[in-house]
């Protein structure tokens, strides 16, 4: 059992190591909610109105004129994000040495905006009832601990459950499996109040399908297999089945008020942190 | 065997497996390719796509086709064709089997042991006793024995470097019994062969071989004037052809190379062709031998001897330090005297030994160095001949003071004598009559030559016998020793008129004459040779290669008259002391005729076409065909990434293309930057410190003359002494530590030349704060150990009107980091006097070679990249007024090394004399 532990975690570390160095290239400025709220950073002055508790006047700045003022801190509110990455086993594609696995690539997004979030004071945890929302850096372990386990299906669904209400969550998927499974992950979603952002995480032969001659395709598990003579034939009609799909995906997350994008494992994945991050931050506000 | 046409198979029933080719067809036509399996996530979005119904599975026509065909040549190769097989006849009895093994053999041995090999095998199979016999070495008579016991010896045949022997027709008459003759003949036409032929004919049927092939054969070269011409001919004249003719000799480094080449073109049947060429002397005498470019005859190549020569004598000036003064140069007078007798050779010591002239004529050398005079004593004692004059620097040497040195005749005296100058008694002297023992006796002592100084010879009892002329108060003139073959002779004055008439004389020019010089040509004449035994030395085969491993057995000279080779007189160059004769196959009189047969002799010949075995092509192609199916499969497939097909389309291109070499030698590079722009170098010591110091010395040196003179030095470079050339740098420096290790003795070699062509060494030892130049110091004995083997001047202290003081500033002092230490410059020239008025000498000498002292220059100008001066010099302004004279100095320096001697020229004086205030 140790020894099973020991191998799974052997990876951990330079993921978590690679995932912080992400995380550190995105931190530029403030991060602040910038409203009032409770927290402890001043936000601004304003004058104190019916109903302010005596307590809260600010008594060095009122001595200066008539009128009584209220310090007012910047909203720090915590925020929960809940992620899911689809952990199947269509996930473990790479076309290339050069390229990562498209888990990998998720995993490296999902640690590194859990570190962003973390840092920023947010609670994050994994839908389901695997990781529950939780702040503190600690957390990071945890999450990349149960991120190391797999799931054996070929395509997995996403997993809807324990999602906080109005919270906010990010689910990261090549999104090849049944549309359905994700369309029905996502009305519950946004029945609960729970915005989010849709991560379609792609390898670039995915995208181009660069095959020709007489292939059988076979799904990662196994489950689902296609034999065709002259691969080279299929290519635009898959393009036009992935757009296809694409156009789906994007018409569901708009009407459900979710956040959509794609992203390749050969590109590098700050532009989607970036891309994630910002989401976040423009749906707290 | 079965023919079609042209084409035989060995095994024919083979080919029925033909009949399988159709079925194999439809075997392969029925089975597509087999899929490739492809993990792929995307399969999802793929199912219920129908392939389009246009597509057959089947594989591909021509994959079919590829397949046939190499199934197809498989089997046909297997079959074992045969192009154009012999369809041979057999004879019945013995059979005598003759070849010429002659040198004309040697062209294409290969061929005629092949054919030899089928005639064997043919006589095998026919049962029929076989004895071969070669015609250039036949002494018994021939054995027949089994075909097979000669299939055995027959690497051990090897053609002979001569021609068919004398008494082949006597051994051809004396044959007993009856057989059939096969003459493999060279097809070179010989005066026995019609004799030769009756008798091999009255044994039995002939059959006559004759290849056919080409054959060049190349003629001694010859010399008229300064051109050599070649001649070559050939065996069948027929169209034009152009040969390339070369000559072979040692390199500079020792390697034997072509030093020339000619193409000699044959017009249409024109069997005689020739071109003249001109070649240096230097690479005329190095050649050995003449070689037609890619023939393997004897005939081929031509040994060179004597003939080839004219008498060569070197020319070594101790230095040319008077640039311009033509008829003060120490050779100017033996260039005259010798230039319409010999070929002049002025090179560098290296190529001069290795051009092994006849005569060396040293003119006021002093110091010769070890590695050259180990070179020049084993030169001497091959008969080299020596001739040494003395001169001022001789005068100022030690050599040959203590003791006699092994390249001089004899010990000289401290000094040297001058007589009948403004402070001397008595008048200039002139010679005595030759004595009988001497090589000039009987030239007539002219009057008018006069001798004012000399060097002497100190008195030992051997002198006398040595001297060959004296003057006419009994003091020598010419001293001779006899070293092993050679001699090493010195002249007591120098070889211009300072010392003497001498050289102005007749005399002069018939001294030399009998001392070294007549004609190198050796005639062959038999009364000539009676008696002499001559070695040969360079050996030839059949094939014309030089043989290395030959036993040097004298031969009679007489038999070298004759000229003829043959198994005593084998192709060599024959020597015999001094003298060396070349015996080559194609004499000076010698036709390549082509041999002409009776009409009733069968003649076989390679007219035929050659029988050729298609079996190993067929096979390769089955197997390429192959190679091509397995890429076209793949392809097919869509198993070959396209990366895969691009890099091997791209190896194949690369393949042919031939690689260039760009990139340069560092010693290039080295040399690109050191000529591309002025350079200041300074001797790396191989002491980090001291190199820092002299490297930002000269970088602060460099940055004054750039700033203050037209004078604009790059960067300064540091000179490793052993692997660098030297030749780039005007300027050396060269500071002095007791650490540093002494140089190699090719370093020393390498720093006399650079010092002989004009370059400057400044030595700086740094130490005149504690010691003037001279010095017990550590630094200076240092510097005595370095600079010993150095061909140095005598030198002075810089006098007052040296063109140092006044080359860019005027200055009388020459301070570095330390103040007052002397600097020493090459002497001034005697009889430099001073003219009225003038408040210098017009000494009119070149560029010192050699700058001493031990002011600690590079640390005065020394400046850190930063700017800042690397070390203090003296105290306050006055240390800076010294720093800026150091600077001064260092540019007067630069500036006597690149103007010479201009500022000394009197063209000056006005403007001079006007800032000197006087």
């Amino acid at each position: 059992m140790r020894a099973q532990a020991e191998i799974l975690s052997a990876p951990l570390p330079p993921l978590l190591a690679q995932a912080d160095n992400l995380a550190n290239t995105v931190l530029w400025g403030d991060h602040g909610r910038r409203r009032a709220g409770i927290g402890d950073t001043f936000w601004q002055f304003r004058a104190a109105q019916q109903g302010d508790d005596a307590r809260m006047i600010d008594w060095r700045r009122s001595a200066r004129s008539n009128t009584q003022f209220v310090q007012d801190k910047e909203w720090q509110i915590a925020q929960t994000v809940q992620l899911w990455v689809d952990r199947g086993a269509s996930m473990q594609f790479a076309s290339s040495k050069d390229t990562p696995t498209k888990v990998e690539r998720a995993k490296l997004l999902t640690l590194a905006l859990s570190i962003l979030l973390l840092r920023a004071g947010e609670r994050v945890g994994l839908t389901g009832l695997d990781l529950p929302a939780r702040g503190g850096i600690g957390q990071i372990n945890h999450m990349a601990d149960v991120l190391a386990k797999s799931v054996d299906a070929d395509y997995a669904a996403p997993d809807h459950g324990g999602l906080v209400s109005h919270s906010r969550a990010v689910f990261m998927s090549d999104c090849l499996g049944n549309f359905d499974e994700i369309s029905k992950a996502l009305t519950k979603a946004a029945d609960r109040g729970v915005k989010g952002m849709l991560l379609q995480i792609l390898d670039p032969a995915e995208e181009q399908f660069p095959f020709s001659g007489r292939t059988r395709f076979q799904s990662m598990g196994g489950s689902i297999e296609h034999e065709t003579l002259h691969a080279g034939e299929l290519k635009d009609r898959y393009i036009d089945r992935l757009a296809a799909r694409r156009d789906q995906l994007e018409t569901l997350t708009r009407a459900t008020g979710w956040q959509f994008s794609s992203h390749h494992t050969g590109n590098p994945a700050i532009a989607s942190l970036l891309w994630l991050y910002s989401g976040l931050e423009n749906a707290n506000q | 065997m079965m023919m079609f046409g042209s084409i035989g198979f060995a095994v024919p029933w083979l080919l029925v497996a033909l009949i399988v080719l159709p079925i194999l067809w439809i075997i392969l036509r029925a089975m597509p390719p087999a899929p490739v399996l492809r993990r792929f996530p995307g399969v999802a979005l793929l199912l219920g796509l129908q392939d389009d119904e246009s597509q057959t599975a089947t594989t591909p026509w021509w994959l079919l086709a590829l397949r046939t065909l190499a199934v197809a040549a498989a089997i046909i190769g297997f079959a074992g064709p045969v192009l154009n097989p012999e369809q041979r006849e057999t004879g019945r009895g013995p059979l005598l089997i003759v070849l010429d093994g002659t040198w004309a053999d040697a062209r294409d041995w290969t061929t005629r042991m092949d054919h030899l090999e089928t005639v064997l095998t043919d006589a095998q199979r026919a049962q029929r006793p076989v004895a071969i016999e070669v015609l250039s070495d036949v002494s018994t008579a021939p054995v027949f024995v089994s075909a097979s016991e000669w299939q055995t010896r027959q690497t051990g045949l090897r053609p002979n470097a001569w021609g068919v022997s004398n008494d082949v027709v006597e051994w051809a008459q004396m044959l007993e019994g009856s057989f059939d003759t096969y003459w493999m003949s060279s097809g070179v036409a010989f005066d026995e062969q019609a004799e030769l032929t009756e008798a091999f004919q009255s044994y039995g049927e002939l059959v006559v071989f004759d290849s056919g092939s080409p054959l060049y054969g190349l003629r001694p070269a010859e010399i008229d004037g300064g051109r050599l011409t070649l001649r070559a001919q050939r065996l069948h004249p027929v169209d034009g052809a152009t040969i390339q003719v070369a000559g072979y000799g040692a390199d500079p480094s020792g390697v034997e190379r072509a030093l020339v080449s000619a193409n000699v073109d044959f017009a249409d049947g024109e069997s005689a062709g020739e071109v003249s060429i001109f070649v240096q002397p230097e690479l005329r005498n190095r050649i050995t031998r003449f070689a037609i470019v890619g023939e393997t005859s004897a005939a081929s190549v031509s040994l060179s001897d004597d003939a080839l020569k004219r008498r060569e004598v070197a020319l070594i000036a101790g230095q040319s330090a008077r640039e311009g003064l033509e008829l003060l140069s120490p050779l100017h007078y033996l260039r005259q005297a010798l230039e319409p007798t010999v070929d002049l050779l002025e090179v560098d010591f290296d190529d001069m030994i290795l051009a092994n002239p006849d005569a060396i004529v040293m003119a006021d050398v002093a110091r010769i160095f070890d590695d050259e005079a180990v070179q020049l004593i084993d030169w001497v004692e091959k008969g080299g001949i020596l001739v040494r004059f003395a001169g001022p620097r001789l005068a100022a040497s030690d050599e040959g003071r203590a003791g006699e040195h092994p390249l001089m005749p004899v010990r000289l005296r401290q000094g040297g004598r001058s007589i009948g100058g403004a402070m001397s008694w008595g008048a200039p002297k002139s010679l005595r009559m030759f004595p009988e023992n001497s090589p000039f006796f009987g030239l007539s002592v002219a009057q008018d030559v006069t001798v004012s100084s000399q060097v002497m010879a100190q008195p030992d009892p051997n002198l006398s016998e040595r001297v060959i002329a004296s003057l006419d108060d009994g003091t020598p003139l010419v001293t001779r020793k006899i070293v092993g073959d050679g001699a090493v002779i010195l002249f007591h004055v120098t070889a211009n008129a300072e010392w003497s008439t001498l050289p102005l004389s007749g005399l002069f020019v018939q001294m030399l004459d009998r001392l070294a010089i007549s004609s190198g040509s050796v005639d062959v004449t038999a009364e000539d040779m009676i008696g002499t035994t001559w070695i040969p030395v360079r050996v030839i085969d059949a094939f014309g290669r030089l043989q290395t491993d030959v036993d040097n057995i004298g031969i009679d000279g007489t038999l070298l008259a004759d000229g003829v080779p043959s198994s005593e007189l084998v192709p060599a160059v024959y020597q015999n002391g001094e003298r060396q004769v070349a015996v080559n196959v194609i004499s000076e009189d010698f036709d390549l005729r082509p041999a002409v047969w009776p009409a009733n002799i069968r003649l076989v010949g390679p007219t035929a076409p050659a029988e050729r075995d298609l079996k190993g092509l067929l096979l390769l192609a089955a197997l390429m065909l192959l190679a091509i199916d397995a890429i076209a499969s793949l392809w097919i497939g869509g198993r070959l990434a396209r990366g895969v097909v691009a890099a091997f389309a791209v190896g194949l291109v690369l393949s042919q293309m031939p690689t260039e070499a760009t990139a340069q030698s560092g010693a290039d590079q080295f040399a690109l930057n050191a000529a591309n722009e002025l350079v200041l170098g300074y001797v790396v010591t191989g002491d980090t410190e001291l190199d820092e110091i002299s490297q930002a010395g000269l970088l602060g040196l460099s940055q004054t003359l750039r700033l203050r003179t037209s004078i604009e030095p790059s960067n300064p470079v540091g000179v490793n002494l052993e692997n660098d050339e030297l030749a780039f740098f005007p300027f050396l420096y060269w500071p002095v530590s007791p650490e540093q290790s002494i140089p190699s003795s090719a370093a020393y070699a390498k720093l006399n030349r650079y010092l002989r062509s004009g370059g400057m060494i400044m030595f700086d030892t740094r130490d005149g704060h504690v010691s003037g130049f001279g010095g017990g110091s550590s630094a200076a004995k240092k510097l005595q150990s370095l600079a010993a083997p150095l061909d140095i001047p005598p030198l002075e202290p810089v006098p007052e009107d040296h063109v140092l003081t006044r080359a860019f500033y005027l200055l009388q002092d020459f301070p570095g980091r330390h103040v007052g230490a002397d600097v020493w410059v090459e002497a001034a020239p005697e009889g430099a006097d001073q003219i009225e008025g003038i408040p210098f000498r017009n000494l009119n000498d070149g560029v010192t070679p050699i700058v001493i002292g031990g002011n600690d220059w590079a640390g005065a100008w020394a400046v850190l990249p930063n700017g800042q001066r690397m070390f203090p010099v003296g105290r306050g302004y006055a240390g800076e007024r010294q720093r800026e004279f150091a600077r001064r100095f260092g540019v007067n320096l630069i500036m006597h090394v690149l103007t010479g001697n201009y500022k000394s020229d009197q063209i000056h004086v006005p403007a001079l004399l006007e800032r000197l205030g006087q």
